[in-house]
């Protein structure tokens, strides 16, 4: 018992998979509330300050998400990910570029954190432009998601990021239309961006992450692999 | 009382010739307590010499090492007792800013402001053209009582002449000996907006930034200028500074009222036989500065103090109107950065007042939401007069209404002097206001405009007002 | 959002800005005012102690 044990996936890798979902969710959900909040929609049952604060509460949400998801998956023995592959991209040794992304995307997402947290003691336009990077953050944390999730061909983690995308591509419609025409170059720029990543992931999917062996070619050590002979190294040495 | 020769005129200064010589201040009698002073030994436009400067003037000890500090309390001590104020519209006490600069942490700089974004403004241009050596004493007195080592000349970029006599002026100064142990002098331009002669927006301006005003702390004095605490003063207050410290708290209070003492500079122009600079003491009535400027040449409708920020008084306040703060206030108007603007009775007001207030609206910093949107409201109501088929009432109205609105609420003082501009304007002109509201457009509407802006204004809007015949 | 969480001082002008009562803040108020200043988006608002 203790042999299959040590060779399969502990209750860490689990609970990483499913933090990183949640913090996907929350992350989707804090950009369409930051859409709502900067454009100023509002009810008398549902005024500003409840939205800006819904957006504030959830993204912090989301952030510590985030970290249970990075601590779980470092604490998780199944594959060789430390705190430093969290914060340092691409220099694991599991699916590098994939799990790379995901660290990109976490400090992009601590850049943004420690400047709202710090608002006060910068300049507005300083804030401001750091926090666009949120933007950025959140379509490599998708490919992040396609890239490392083990979940994806299973169906139900690939429908959650499909769908967490279109919330995310109706809220910068949403934003880029609502001031149209306005700073034209930028907002064409933010269209633009937003149907050429629909497009790669359009392209990228079925060959990719919904092919075959896609935990090889992302960069999954050997010894994890699965292979019906069972001749990794630990259930070797557990006889 | 005051006989003010100006630039423009022919007229001999009043001053006799001074014994030449360069002794150091104190030891020369002090000059007879007239007109002119700052203006005092001008002959003609050519900018002053540094010898001809120093005959006239005598020379300034500026003193360093030990004796300087003593020194530095000394001149601020006699600004103070002086009761100068800023000559750049702000009125602030000279003394008080000295000694908010002096208490910061840092060595400070020192920043000569003749940016002079008031159109009808000429009169720091007219100083660095003719007085530099005046203006570039006041800044070097103050740099050293306040024991920095740089003073920054500000002028606006389009000023080629004055950026060229001011050059020049410095080379002399270079030349001269000691002058390794004085404060460095530099030129800088300043961008030609309205708002860019702000003491906070010529700050950001030299740090790198746009030329827009700042709302927030710290303040320039505390840090401005590579966040050193920054003086930042008008070109002709300074040119004062530098004849204080020759002749004393006393000697300049002997001129002007007990609570506006000293002389001043005045731009006037308009319906004017010589329009120009000129020096008045204040207190001075402004009959006899009309006259100085050789009288009327037309009829006059009225009279707008201040410039752009200031106000509009009627025709029949000019044989009442005395040229002092003190005066001028219960009548709701300012001397403002000194102007005197002459509007004939040829001009309509109304298409004068709509041009200004939309290039008043284009020139803000785009800030402060009230100030874009307010002055917006304002120039449109304006310019809707102007042009006709509105209701009268209604539209004074709207124009108080969003005067209140806009009033004190943007981060520096333009949407304050707009609104005063255009809330006089329809309180002098409400005749006109409502002719034009009724009738539309009159003969005067299309003509040349007595009320200068820079060249190139009124792209945004229309300076032609639609309807009016051409 | 300043004039939702102060509406003791705060009203809203027809673009949208702020127009500041500059009546004194009194204790019981201080904690709203204080939210009100940092719920601000651009840093607009600042709480001022007076200096009596």
């Amino acid at each position: 018992m203790n042999i299959l044990a040590t060779a399969g996936p502990s209750t860490y890798w689990y609970l990483t998979r499913s933090t990183g979902a949640v913090a996907l969710v929350l992350l989707t959900l804090a950009i369409a509330l930051g859409v709502v909040d900067v454009e100023r929609w509002s009810t008398p049952r549902w005024p500003r300050f409840v939205v800006d604060s819904l957006h504030r509460n959830v993204s912090l949400l989301a952030v510590v998400f985030l970290l249970l998801h990075i601590l779980t998956a470092v604490l998780d023995s199944f594959a060789p990910i430390s705190l430093v592959n969290a914060v340092i991209p691409f220099s694991g040794s599991y699916r590098p570029f994939w799990l790379g992304l995901g660290a990109v995307s976490f400090d992009l997402i601590l850049a943004v954190t420690f400047t709202s947290l710090l608002r006060q003691r910068m300049g507005y336009s300083t804030w401001r432009t750091i926090h666009w990077l949120t933007y950025a953050s959140w379509p490599i944390a998708l490919l992040h998601t396609f890239g490392t999730g083990s979940d994806v061909k299973s169906g139900w983690m690939l429908w959650l990021g499909v769908g967490c995308f279109g919330v995310v591509v109706v809220a910068i419609l949403v934003r880029v239309l609502a001031g149209w025409p306005e700073q034209l170059r930028t907002r064409t720029a933010a269209l633009a961006g937003t149907g050429i990543f629909s497009l790669f992931l359009l392209f990228w999917l079925p060959g990719g992450p919904l092919g075959s062996e896609w935990a090889r070619r992302s960069g999954t050590p050997p010894a994890l692999l699965p292979h019906s002979h069972l001749t990794s190294a630990s259930l070797r040495a557990a006889r | 009382m005051s006989g003010s020769p100006s630039l423009t005129s022919e007229s001999p200064t009043l001053m006799d010739e001074t014994p030449a010589g360069r002794e150091p201040a104190g030891l020369r009698p002090a000059p007879t307590p007239t007109l002119p002073r700052l203006l005092a030994g001008l002959e003609s436009h050519e900018a002053m010499s540094l010898d001809d400067h120093l005959a006239i003037h005598g020379d300034i000890a500026l003193h360093r090492g030990r004796g300087r500090a003593r020194e530095g309390e000394h001149l601020i001590e006699e600004i103070e007792h002086s009761g100068l104020r800023g000559h750049g519209g702000g009125g602030f006490p000279v003394a008080r800013k000295l000694r908010a600069v002096a208490g910061a942490r840092g060595r400070p700089i020192v920043v000569v402001n003749a940016a002079e974004g008031e159109p009808a403004s000429q009169k720091d241009r007219t100083l660095l053209q003719t007085l530099p050596h005046l203006v570039i004493d006041g800044g070097l007195l103050c740099a050293n009582a306040l024991g920095a080592r740089e003073v920054i000349i500000c002028v606006c970029e389009s000023e080629l002449s004055s950026q060229e006599t001011v050059a020049r002026a410095i080379d002399e100064r270079r030349r001269m000996p000691g002058a390794g142990r004085l404060a460095e002098l530099t030129l800088a331009t300043a961008p030609s907006g309205y708002v860019a002669g702000q003491e906070s927006a010529l700050v950001n301006h030299l740090n790198g930034g746009p030329a827009k005003p700042t709302f927030t702390p710290p303040m320039p004095f505390q840090q401005g200028v590579r966040r050193r605490p920054t003086l930042v003063n008008n070109a002709e207050t300074l040119a004062h500074v530098a004849l204080i410290a020759r002749h004393g708290a006393h000697w300049f209070r002997e001129l002007g009222t007990e609570a506006q003492p000293g002389s001043a500079l005045i731009t006037i122009s308009g319906a004017l036989a010589h329009p120009g600079v000129y020096e008045i003491e204040y207190g001075a009535p402004l009959n006899s500065l009309i006259a100085a400027g050789g009288g009327l040449t037309s009829g006059a409708r009225a009279v707008l103090l201040g410039g752009y920020a200031g106000a509009w008084l009627g025709a029949e306040y000019l044989d009442e109107l005395i040229l002092s703060e003190e005066h001028l206030g219960p009548h709701g108007a300012t001397l403002g950065a000194g102007i005197v603007l002459l509007l004939s009775e040829a001009a309509c007001p109304v298409a004068e007042t709509a041009r200004v207030a939309r290039w008043l609206a284009e020139e803000g910093a785009g800030q402060c939401g009230p100030c874009v949107n307010g002055l917006d409201a304002l120039a449109l109501t304006v310019e809707a007069i102007a042009a006709g088929g509105v209701n009268a009432a209604r539209c004074n109205q709207r124009i108080s209404r969003l005067g209140g609105l806009v009033y004190g609420r943007g981060a520096c003082a333009h949407p304050d002097g707009a609104v005063r501009f255009i809330t006089s304007a329809a309180r002098t002109f409400a005749a006109e206001f409502a002719d034009h509201a009724e009738h539309g457009p009159c003969d005067a509407c299309n003509r040349p405009s007595e009320l200068p802006l820079p060249a190139g204004a009124g792209r945004g809007g229309s300076t032609r007002i639609p309807g009016a015949r051409p | 959002m300043c004039a939702e969480l102060l509406p003791e001082r705060i009203t809203l002008d027809e673009w949208g800005y702020p127009v500041i009562d500059p009546e004194p803040i009194p204790r019981s108020l201080l904690d709203h005012a204080r939210r009100a200043a940092q719920a601000c988006p651009t840093f607009a608002l600042l709480l001022e102690r007076d200096q009596d």
